[in-house]
């Protein structure tokens, strides 16, 4: 079984983002970047189902520009065999174009199994997996937390509003991780190393026949309401005094 | 401008989302329908009938639809979608695994988690944990949108008179099959809706010890809320993390014990309008954005207060 992870590469998690001073958008001059989390996660389990002796053959791919080859190299070292890079100068694609490109790359490729992130936490969207699983017409399985290869389906655990649901797709099908699916290996030096040799395979949005359309318009970017700095209460008495005669929520 | 709200609901009961996401097109402006899918939920569709404000509930009840399957409800929303200018569902997991599906199959893009309308066509939303807001514009013929439900307030829920209509439309898909459902059952107020929350984090140390958070929580009649790090740690149910990527919450009161306020935990809950920290380490960034910060250890202050409660 071969398995297609796509990759994004993001803002660090622990970087607090500001806003630039002329509100077109967040500066990114100079931030540190890396493997969006939940991609990490899609490249794990991906490399555990291969270990498991599920998966055959991993491939990673992203869409972005030159610099993220980096976190394809990254995916590599934790036990991706080849990448695709679909070069984009524009870092702010549609989140519609991202999976029209995903899903040139998916009819090659033709994988049995397409893992994503449920979110990339630079933009939130949360929007990516579910449109290529209605571009390509196959069943999908959102907010995973626990994936099992039987046979022609895969049988996954969802993290729902209210719990958890099972659902089994038959394969070729689309599932984006959630948290608790696993937890990403530490990669080793030699895995590094090793990462280099691997093919990495570049294209283009032109070469695969999609054209970098956009219907969202970013006007402004603007820094939330900051909240006002509060007080320390000496004890819970003085606690219970701020909440029922100041604050008036008790 | 011709709205069409997807209502969330398990066959029986209209989730609170659903009222705030009635709001949100009430901002938009123009008549609103809203659709009921699901099966043997008419009662629900009773419901959506009494909205303020609502003109027509869509109700497509069939057996395809009972576990909300994505697959056979974005092909229904899509071919429903062809009649409206918006198509709005609530920002809940239902609504996200939904919607961008939707989207993609009318070729358009969708704005997910909107707090506020600006126009029909341009909205605002949180981008990057929430420390940055976005202002978007929506050039799809048909805007589908995502409400996030703490940044409009519910529509009332009755004095409203909608006609019913039914859709007989049916997608089965053959590629996807309901397995099973483990709900978790609470007696508490429902985690998004609470006017209370207390929340607690790793500092709490186990499952067992989580029982004082329940305590606090059932003398204020509050929802009860985690941090990413407790649930990982199996102290509670994965359902009830408030965060970037769990749930966001702006109750009136929000109590976060043994939460150390990393950038993901305070974008689920900086909304709310008081927020009180307990923690023994007073350094901890949650300080930053609490109203009433108490540093001590939670085992003697979270008793001692809802014994004074
Ligand atoms: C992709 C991604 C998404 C994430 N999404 C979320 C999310 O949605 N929600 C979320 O919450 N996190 C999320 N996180 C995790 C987040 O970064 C933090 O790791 C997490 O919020 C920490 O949880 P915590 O505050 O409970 O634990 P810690 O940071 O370990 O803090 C524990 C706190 O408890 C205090 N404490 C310990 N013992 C006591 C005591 N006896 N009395 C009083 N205080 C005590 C300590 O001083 C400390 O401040 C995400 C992370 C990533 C990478
Ligand atoms: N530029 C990209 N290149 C490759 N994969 C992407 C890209 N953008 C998003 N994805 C995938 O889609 C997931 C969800 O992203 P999003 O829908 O943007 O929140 C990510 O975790 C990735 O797996």
């Amino acid at each position: 079984m071969k398995i297609v992870v796509a990759i994004k590469r993001v803002i660090d998690y622990s970087v607090k983002v500001r806003v630039k001073s002329d509100q077109s958008n967040v500066d990114l001059a100079n931030v540190k970047m890396a493997l969006n989390p939940f991609c990490e996660i899609a490249v794990e389990e991906a490399v555990r189902l291969k270990e498991a002796g599920k998966a055959t053959e991993i491939v990673v791919v992203t869409i972005g520009p030159k610099a993220a080859q980096d976190q394809i190299r990254a995916a590599m070292a934790m036990g991706a065999d080849r990448g695709i890079w679909v070069e984009t100068v524009d870092t702010e694609l549609d989140a519609l174009t991202v999976a029209k490109l995903l899903a040139k790359v998916v009819q090659n490729e033709q994988p049995q199994l397409v893992l994503l992130g449920k979110q990339a936490i630079d933009s939130d969207n949360n929007q990516t997996g579910q449109m290529l699983a209605a571009l390509l017409d196959y069943p999908q399985a959102t907010f995973a937390s626990k994936v099992v290869i039987e046979g022609n389906e895969a049988v996954v655990t969802r993290e729902i509003d209210g719990g958890l649901q099972t659902l089994g797709l038959t394969l070729p099908a689309i599932v984006t991780t959630d948290l608790r699916l696993n937890e990403p290996r530490y990669v080793k030096l030699p895995d590094i190393m090793k990462a280099k040799k691997k093919t990495l395979d570049a294209t283009t949005p032109e070469a695969l026949g999609v054209s970098l359309q956009k219907s969202i318009k970013l006007l402004k970017v603007e820094a939330p309401a900051e909240r006002q700095g509060g007080i320390k209460v000496e004890s819970v008495d003085a606690l219970i005094d701020c909440l029922k005669n100041k604050a008036r929520v008790i | 401008m011709n709205i069409l709200v997807i209502a969330e609901h398990d066959n029986q009961t209209l989730k609170s989302a659903t009222l705030n996401a009635v709001s949100a097109a009430q901002a938009i402006g123009g008549s609103i329908a809203i659709a009921v899918i699901g099966s043997g939920c008419q009662a629900v569709a009773t419901d959506a009938q009494a909205i303020a404000g609502v003109d027509k509930v869509l109700l497509a009840d069939n057996a395809a639809y009972a576990q909300h399957l994505a697959e056979n409800e974005a092909k229904l929303v899509a071919s429903l979608a062809k009649n409206y200018t918006h198509v709005l569902a609530p920002a809940t997991a239902t609504g996200k695994d939904l919607m961008p599906r939707v989207a993609a199959l009318l070729d358009a893009n969708l704005v997910g988690d909107v707090i506020a309308v600006v126009s029909p066509d341009t909205f605002k939303r949180p981008i990057y944990a929430g420390n940055a807001i976005a202002t978007v514009q929506d050039s799809d013929a048909i805007k589908l949108l995502t409400i996030r439900g703490t940044a409009f307030p519910a529509a009332a829920n009755t004095g409203g008179s909608a006609s019913l209509e039914s859709v007989s439309e049916v997608f089965e898909a053959t590629k996807t099959r309901f397995v099973g459902e483990e709900v978790v059952k609470s007696d508490r107020p429902e985690l998004t809706a609470a006017r209370i929350v207390v929340s607690g984090g790793r500092g709490v140390g186990s499952s067992e010890n989580f029982k004082v958070i329940y305590a606090l929580a059932d003398k204020l009649n509050a929802a009860v809320g985690a941090s990413r790090a407790a649930v990982d740690a199996g102290f509670v149910p994965n359902d009830m993390q408030v965060g970037q990527t769990g749930k966001v919450v702006a109750p009136e009161l929000y109590i976060a014990v043994g939460i150390s306020g990393a950038i993901q935990h305070l974008a689920g809950m900086k909304d709310s309008k008081v927020i009180v920290a307990i923690n023994k380490d007073p350094e901890a960034p949650i300080f930053q954005v609490a109203d009433y910060g108490l540093v001590a250890d939670l085992f003697s202050a979270v008793p001692e207060l809802t014994a004074k409660l």
